[in-house]
């Protein structure tokens, strides 16, 4: 199986090539029997990967610890659920599975993709062809998954702890689909440029990858904040790690991207800044897979430093060359159609929600590599802290808070003053008054005054949308107000789901600010002791050392230690928390000693408690106690984003350009703009 | 009689060592196996929870290399041997009467500038904290002046209300028009 495999990745690497040569070269001179060799280069190259992924797996699973990765990255007594993921748990095998899932996104680019947007296919599969032959070829000659050791050891070294949750089966492969998946439209972007084809009909073309791109990545990041938060124990779920950095880059850009094409929808307006979108996610996602390989800045989550770093700055730099002398090349063909007719109109918000969305994609690329930059430049290492960050990003942040509600209230074209009155009157309201309502709590701290007043100003936005809309419905059709909303939802799922996601970025916000309120305290206890611990609600909880115990499960040696919780002297449940030493086949100690947290979340606040050790080997445990607030928000909000980008994506109901084609719909919601208020 | 009665204050006081280390055990019990819950931890101290020093310590960052400020890294997973020598150095310091800026100075010189998780603002470090900020604000007086110059272009080639095309529909269904949208403008 493993010369099957390795024999397979050469087949590929073949195949690639000639689909790339096929592709570009059918596509220039018009040829249908190339084009036709590179559509199916690229179903071969789906099956040759698909082999390659079959052997490494069947290795894995039989234990084969001939092979180099199997050895490294499994052992006998690793649980079976992690033996899945053991394929992506090194550098090696998340190559072939990146270069796997591209393949098989490109075979389905090739067969899903609707007659009209033919003439983009050719390079389509030719630059994935292309990108795929790039990833073979690193494996092949730098990190070839199928390496055989020149002995097989009795037992592998087993997987990293902490990669041994299931927040670490979904978040990569997550985290890969969105990656890999902003190919897709790159290719496309780039077989409208080669074409000359760049009209709308290529954004058409890539709505539906954008989303689906967008929506992986957001299930990426969330899952992997929920895994950093519940597995690697510091209190928190998001620390400004370049490798979450590099993740958030592509998806700033790309939700950019998902506000401007509306505009060149619906204007004609902004065709080089949407192109110049597309290949800069593109590039992003190769940055970000170039920062988490290369080792060149250090990351709890990046893979261990290789040689593979310099094929990745490489590719990226003839890629980033490449793609925008193409770029520069067909811009006279690229002039916009239609004119801005008012400052204050939909279309000038949407300027400005892209300007801050690229301008935060910059200041987090900025501070990502800052320390590299201060060190060419004055010979002095540096740390770009979370501090850091938070002080350069959270205005910015802010302000872009602020736009999500002022964009849908502002009417395109041009506004009216009587129109923004009315428009403006409710949600400002709620805005101002929530602030007041904090004030008189006693909240004094800046940033979460503003991002919660400012979330409420938006959120009323939203409600103010569907109310006009489910009240217009109601109206004109007679349909309940429930109804109404469905129905809404139903007919423009683009609109209203876009809503969804809005109310979802301000739950976001909302829990961001709540970690400003987080409390903490370290103590020593003894079985029957307590300490006390003050929520910043009031709620005084007291935490009671009841007992420390040993046993085995699975693979790991267990010493959980066992926490009664207490609300104002009341009750409320107990909480586990333990030190987990992993052992080999033999009992042998893998890796050092891992902590699971013990975590009680409700609505207001989560209990975070983390067993530090004991003392002297007796029952006296070291705990930290944490209370974080309103961090079930964030889970919260990370499911309605995605049942708001779920909702833009489902086929149908939508008011994409070319939807109208098919039979005329009721009327979505409402629209108006009376010639009398300009 | 002294002898007698320091004799006697001799044995009270071993039999409540004794006792005391006998309910010490039974409160706190030796675990079957030490070894698998990781390093012997001593008791935490008042120190270690002092919030100023807990302020000091999350700006000073840990050596080993997991990016994590010293307090964080030392009560993360307590498995690092870094945090808490780094922690013990803060306490030394702080019990010398250094102030806050005087024990992150000593880390700096110690370690460089960067055992700060945050550079200090002056020279090129301002870059590092303005310039994003900067680049936007030009960037939104580019694109206002940009946008302005549209919205004069559009405005100067914008048909005047006098040669406006008069819509194909008549004056009744017209006037249905403007009633159906004031009825849903509410």
């Amino acid at each position: 199986m493993t010369l099957l495999g390795h024999l397979s990745l050469w087949l590929a690497f073949l195949v690639g090539l000639w689909g790339a040569i096929t592709g570009f070269v059918g596509g220039a001179q018009g040829r249908a029997d190339l084009q036709q060799s590179a559509r199916h280069a690229t179903f071969a190259l789906f099956a040759a990967l698909l082999v390659a992924v079959v052997s490494l797996e069947v290795a894995i699973f039989r234990h084969d610890f001939s092979l180099e990765y199997v050895a490294a990255y499994t052992s006998r007594n690793l649980p079976t659920f992690y033996l899945w993921s053991a394929l992506y748990a090194g550098q090696k095998g998340s190559l072939l599975f990146w270069a796997t899932v591209l393949s098989l996104f490109a075979s389905l680019a090739q067969l899903l993709t609707s007659r009209r947007h033919r003439v983009y296919l050719p390079y389509v599969a030719a630059v994935t062809c292309l990108v795929a032959t790039f990833f073979i070829s690193v494996m092949l000659f730098a990190a070839n998954p199928f390496q055989r050791l020149a002995f097989a050891p009795l037992d592998g070294s087993g997987m990293n702890p902490q990669l041994q949750n299931p927040g670490m089966v979904f978040h990569p492969p997550m985290l890969y689909l969105g990656y890999i998946s902003i190919t897709i439209p790159f290719a496309f972007a780039i077989g409208a440029l080669l074409s000359k084809q760049l009209d709308t009909e290529w954004l058409t073309a890539i709505r539906k990858w954008t989303l689906v791109s967008w929506l992986f990545l957001s299930i990426g990041l969330l899952i992997g904040m929920w895994w950093a938060y519940v597995e690697l124990g510091w209190g928190g779920y998001w620390a400004w790690d370049p490798v979450e950095n590099a993740a958030l880059l592509p998806w700033l850009v790309m939700t950019a991207f998902l506000h401007s094409v509306m505009i060149q929808e619906k204007r004609g307006m902004l065709k080089k800044w949407n192109l110049g979108l597309i290949i800069g996610a593109w590039l992003l996602s190769i940055f970000g897979t170039f920062l988490t390989r290369s080792g060149v800045i250090a990351s709890v989550h990046s893979f261990t430093q290789s040689p593979v770093g310099y094929f990745f700055l490489v590719f990226l730099v003839f890629a980033a060359v490449a793609s925008f002398t193409i770029y520069a090349i067909r811009l006279p063909l690229l002039e916009t159609e239609a004119k801005l007719e008012s400052m204050v109109s939909r279309e000038a918000s949407f300027f400005f929600n892209n300007l801050l969305l690229i301008g935060l994609a910059f200041s987090v690329l900025w501070g990502t590599l800052f320390p590299i930059l201060s060190e060419a430049v004055r010979g002095v290492k540096i740390t770009y802290g979370p501090a850091t960050f938070n002080y350069v990003n959270i205005p910015l942040g802010l302000v872009l808070l602020l736009l999500t509600g002022i964009g849908p209230l502002i009417a395109w074209r041009r506004a009216s003053v009587p129109n923004l009155r009315r428009q403006f009157a409710v949600p400002v309201t709620s805005g101002v008054f929530m602030l007041l309502i904090l004030l008189v709590a006693g909240m004094r701290d800046l940033g979460p005054l503003l991002a919660i007043s400012i979330g409420a100003f938006v959120f009323a936005t939203v409600i103010q949308e569907f109310a006009r809309g489910a009240r217009a419905r109601h109206r004109q059709y007679g349909e309940s107000m429930a109804l109404a909303v469905v129905q809404l939802l139903a007919r423009n799922r683009r609109r209203y789901g876009g809503y969804i996601v809005h109310v979802a970025i301000v739950l976001l916000f909302v829990a961001f600010a709540g970690m400003a309120f987080k409390t903490e305290t370290q103590a020593t206890l003894r079985p029957g002791e307590s300490v006390t611990l003050k929520s910043p609600y009031g709620h005084m909880y007291t935490f009671t050392h009841v007992s420390v115990s040993q046993y085995n499960q699975l693979n790991r040696e267990i010493t959980a230690a066992l926490v009664d919780i207490r609300r104002d002297g009341k009750p409320i449940g107990r909480l586990r928390t333990e030190k987990r030493q992993h052992v080999d086949a033999l009992g042998r100690p893998t890796f050092e000693p891992s902590t699971a947290v013990g975590i009680r979340s409700d609505l207001r606040e989560d209990l975070y408690v983390v067993l530090g050790g004991l003392v002297n080997g007796t029952e006296e445990a070291v705990y930290r106690f944490t209370i974080n607030p309103l961090v079930w928000w964030v889970w919260f909000g990370g499911f309605v984003l995605v049942i708001g980008g779920l909702i833009v994506l489902w086929p149908g109901g939508g008011s994409a350009p070319g939807a109208g084609t098919r039979r005329p719909r009721a009327q979505a919601g409402y629209a108006v703009k009376l010639e009398a208020e300009r | 009689m002294n002898d007698r009665v320091s004799r006697r204050g001799f044995f009270v006081a071993a039999a409540a060592v004794v006792g005391a280390v006998l309910q010490d055990t039974a409160s706190a019990g030796r675990v079957y196996d030490p070894e698998r819950a990781g390093r012997p931890l001593p008791p935490v101290t008042a120190g270690d929870n002092d919030a100023a020093i807990q302020r000091i310590e999350k700006r000073i960052r840990c050596s080993c290399g997991c990016g994590l400020d010293v307090y964080t890294c030392r009560t993360t997973d307590f498995s690092c041997t870094y945090s808490p020598a780094m922690h013990k150095e803060v306490l030394r310091l702080a019990g010398a009467g250094k102030s806050a800026q005087q024990i992150t100075d000593e880390f700096v010189a110690q370690y460089g500038e960067q055992a700060l998780m945050a550079p200090p603002r002056r020279g090129f470090n301002l870059a590092g904290y303005f310039v994003p900020s900067i680049v936007v604000l030009i960037a939104g007086i580019f694109l206002t002046l940009r946008l302005r110059r549209w919205t004069r272009a559009a405005g100067a080639t914008a048909p005047t209300p006098d040669h406006v095309p008069p819509p194909n529909a008549s004056a009744a269904e017209l006037e249905r028009l403007r009633q159906e949208l004031d009825r849903l403008s509410g």
